[in-house]
């Protein structure tokens, strides 16, 4: 490390000029003869604007291939790649559109909803399902319309999944990324706790954070599974950013007298986006479910609150002969994790082609 | 090899030791097992005092895991804080339960795997192939608990209706059975289904992978070239170098499991690990929480380790450093 800085500081001197542009050259450097004649039905430019296009790609061939003949074809940047490999992705596509209606539902829970989550009415106590009232999931034991109960839960959930994959993956970015540029001791010491992390059953200390830093309040909730998910976007971030440290891109920034946090945020970070928005999306599932667990277990979300979990927990008390009140809340939570994974492994091969699990 | 297994559990120590004493400052800051006691109004100060003083709770908190840690080393965890019971008796009643439902579903779970792992690969997007990655998605995405609760409605139906019982939603055995192993796997059968399914869900697409990747590896191919049959190929060549990363996934989760399947236990009260911890939680009892804790990391660490040593062994291209 030491050894390195010192060879920077030389070399900085060396090449102050090239300085800002240097990254760029080393990525783009073989794009940059145009060719300034011809027959071109598209012109596009060849160098993509953002930097982010080359997140997690091959590299070579997403650029725009202009021939010595002067033919020029169109350039795509790796987005756009990514994108027409989603589309092309059935499942995914498939899950993108459930979760687009999942989402809209959500959003607009008070419209969607035929009645306020906590009307009572003694009029209509456990009603099975049916459109007459529409009272399409049946009623629970005080008259409140079990469909609008379940809208309001899934908004609830889907919050809560949100808010948990935000903080998760914003600490372990900042982990890993810390662990991955800076290295050595910093490195071994962050890597250590994690390794700490993960020999705790996640469950049981999930139950033991919540039982004794309260519980109830969704942003506790959150926090607490933040707390414990964010291992394994901290390995896959420092692990890209262990190989990426030594690259010539970064050695150029840092010549340049480029500061730490702009080298990790501008440089580094938009290489390492694909894997993260990858992880992040598998967290979104996981979270779901692991919430809706905790709830039902009585330690995340309380009654009043209508959760998934909590939903699922009032059908159980009332000793499984309303089997309405047990089966909707959990079917919605399948629908959902079901169409994360789908968007997540479409994800994966989209941006992160290294990382396929099953090839075929 | 043997300084490879002395390394890992040499490293492993300073591990659980700051695991424990992190969750011990967790457990004994934050909580007060003794609010519970002072609301009952038939307990006077002077029990309440008494429990202060033999548990060293006025002391700081730095001095009370001290006497925690002598306490788990030199008298199997102690006694619990409230009722002054003995820990030990109990963890190892709740871990022979949790063993009857963890091994029987880990074994179901690994049988039905790698029949449909190897079958999926082999008939490769094939009508089975496409039927049991369409399952294994949704066994990913449904929760243990809802599908132990569903279970428990369709018995509970069943039942009402018809006066049928086949299963047991609940204990691990009847008073008085006439025949006590049938009724065991009455009450059994449907957590050990219940977690069998989560199971396969995972190793089924690990299998299918694992044996996708050696048929279309090279020696595979070798094999064919000179000849051997299709099944000798498959069975004698491919299937025994996939089965290698499957023990790495199933050792692995046997660490986590065997600290109890928390949620199925409690979904089915079955007085195992996971029910036990729960239970001592609520009560607010941190010893009892200790010791589980405790026992399940342990668990992990040396699940972590076999995993380790058995890849080693069936894959003689790895060597420890």
């Amino acid at each position: 490390m030491t050894e390195l800085r010192k060879g920077e500081e030389q070399r900085s001197s060396e090449t102050v000029e090239a300085g800002g542009t240097a990254e760029h050259l080393d990525q783009r450097g073989h794009a940059h003869h145009l060719a300034p004649h011809e027959e071109v039905d598209q012109v596009t430019t060849a160098v993509p604007s953002d930097p982010m296009a080359f997140v997690g790609g091959s590299g070579e061939g997403d650029l725009a291939l202009v021939y010595e003949s002067g033919v020029e074809l169109k350039a795509r940047s790796q987005w756009s790649y990514a994108a027409r490999r989603f589309a092309r992705h059935k499942l995914a596509m498939g899950g993108a559109i459930g979760m687009f209606f999942i989402a809209l539902v959500a959003i607009f829970a008070d419209r969607v909803a035929p009645y306020p989550y906590d009307t009572l009415d003694f009029n209509a106590l456990r009603v099975p399902p049916t459109t007459e009232g529409q009272h399409y999931f049946g009623t629970d034991l005080l008259g409140r319309d079990f469909f609008s109960r379940v809208v309001y839960g899934l908004r609830t959930s889907l919050w809560v999944a949100l808010l948990i994959t935000g903080l998760t993956t914003m600490i372990g970015v900042a982990i890993g990324a810390t662990a991955g540029y800076f290295g050595g001791l910093i490195d071994n010491l962050l890597m250590r706790f994690t390794d700490l992390i993960l020999t705790l059953p996640t469950l049981a200390v999930l139950l033991v954070a919540s039982i004794y830093l309260g519980q109830g309040d969704p942003f506790r909730v959150a926090l607490i599974l933040a707390a414990l998910f964010w291992t394994g976007i901290a390995r896959i971030v420092r692990g890209t950013f262990l190989s990426l440290r030594e690259k010539e891109f970064v050695e150029a920034a840092k010549a340049s007298g480029a500061g730490d946090a702009r080298i990790i945020i501008r440089h580094m970070l938009p290489n390492a986006v694909g894997p993260i928005i990858v992880s992040a999306t598998l967290i979104v599932a996981a979270a779901i479910l692991v919430e809706a667990a905790l709830s039902f277990l009585g330690f995340g979300i309380q009654p009043p609150t209508p959760a998934l979990g909590v939903l699922i927990d009032e059908g159980r008390n009332e000793g499984l002969k309303f089997w309405w009140m047990v089966t909707f809340p959990g079917l919605v939570i399948v629908f959902i994790a079901l169409c994360i994974n789908f968007i997540g492994d479409g994800l994966r091969d989209a941006l992160d082609p290294t990382q396929r699990r099953v090839r075929d | 090899m043997l300084t490879f297994i002395l390394r890992r559990l040499l490293y492993s120590i300073p591990v659980l030791i700051a695991a424990s004493f992190m969750i011990f400052v967790f457990v004994a800051k934050s909580s007060d097992p003794l609010s519970f006691l002072r609301m009952q109004p038939r307990v006077d100060q002077q029990t309440v005092q008494r429990i202060i003083e033999r548990e060293h709770l006025d002391e700081s908190v730095f001095v009370r895991y001290g006497y925690w840690a002598k306490d788990a080393v030199t008298d199997r965890f102690g006694t619990t804080l409230l009722g002054d019971r003995p820990i030990w008796p109990d963890l190892v009643r709740v871990m022979g339960n949790t063993a009857q439902l963890v091994i029987a579903a880990e074994l179901l779970a690994v049988l039905f795997a790698v029949f449909i792992g190897v079958y999926s690969a082999v008939r490769q997007y094939s009508a089975f192939d496409y039927s049991f990655t369409t399952l294994s998605f949704l066994g990913l995405a449904t929760p243990v608990f809802w599908l132990a609760l569903m279970l428990q409605v369709l018995v509970v139906t069943v039942f009402l209706e018809y006066d049928i019982r086949i299963f047991y939603i609940s204990n691990l055995s009847s008073v008085n059975p006439d025949n006590f192993l049938l009724d065991r796997i009455q009450h059994l059968a449907l957590p050990v289904l219940v977690l069998t399914v989560a199971s396969v869900a995972q190793y089924s697409r690990y299998m299918r992978a694992a044996m996708l990747e050696v048929i279309n590896s090279d020696y595979v191919r070798t094999a064919r070239a000179k000849g051997l049959s299709e099944r000798s190929v498959i069975m004698k060549h491919a299937f025994r170098n996939a089965l290698i990363p499957l023990t790495t996934v199933v050792a692995l989760n046997l660490g986590t499991v065997l600290g109890g399947a928390v949620v199925t236990e409690t979904v089915f009260s079955l007085d195992g690990m996971g029910l036990y911890f729960i239970n001592n939680l609520v009560e607010g009892d941190p010893y009892p929480v200790m010791a589980w804790l405790m026992v399940t990391a342990v668990m992990i660490v040396f699940f972590n380790l076999v995993a380790d040593i058995v890849y080693g062994f069936l894959d003689p291209r790895v060597r420890y450093d």
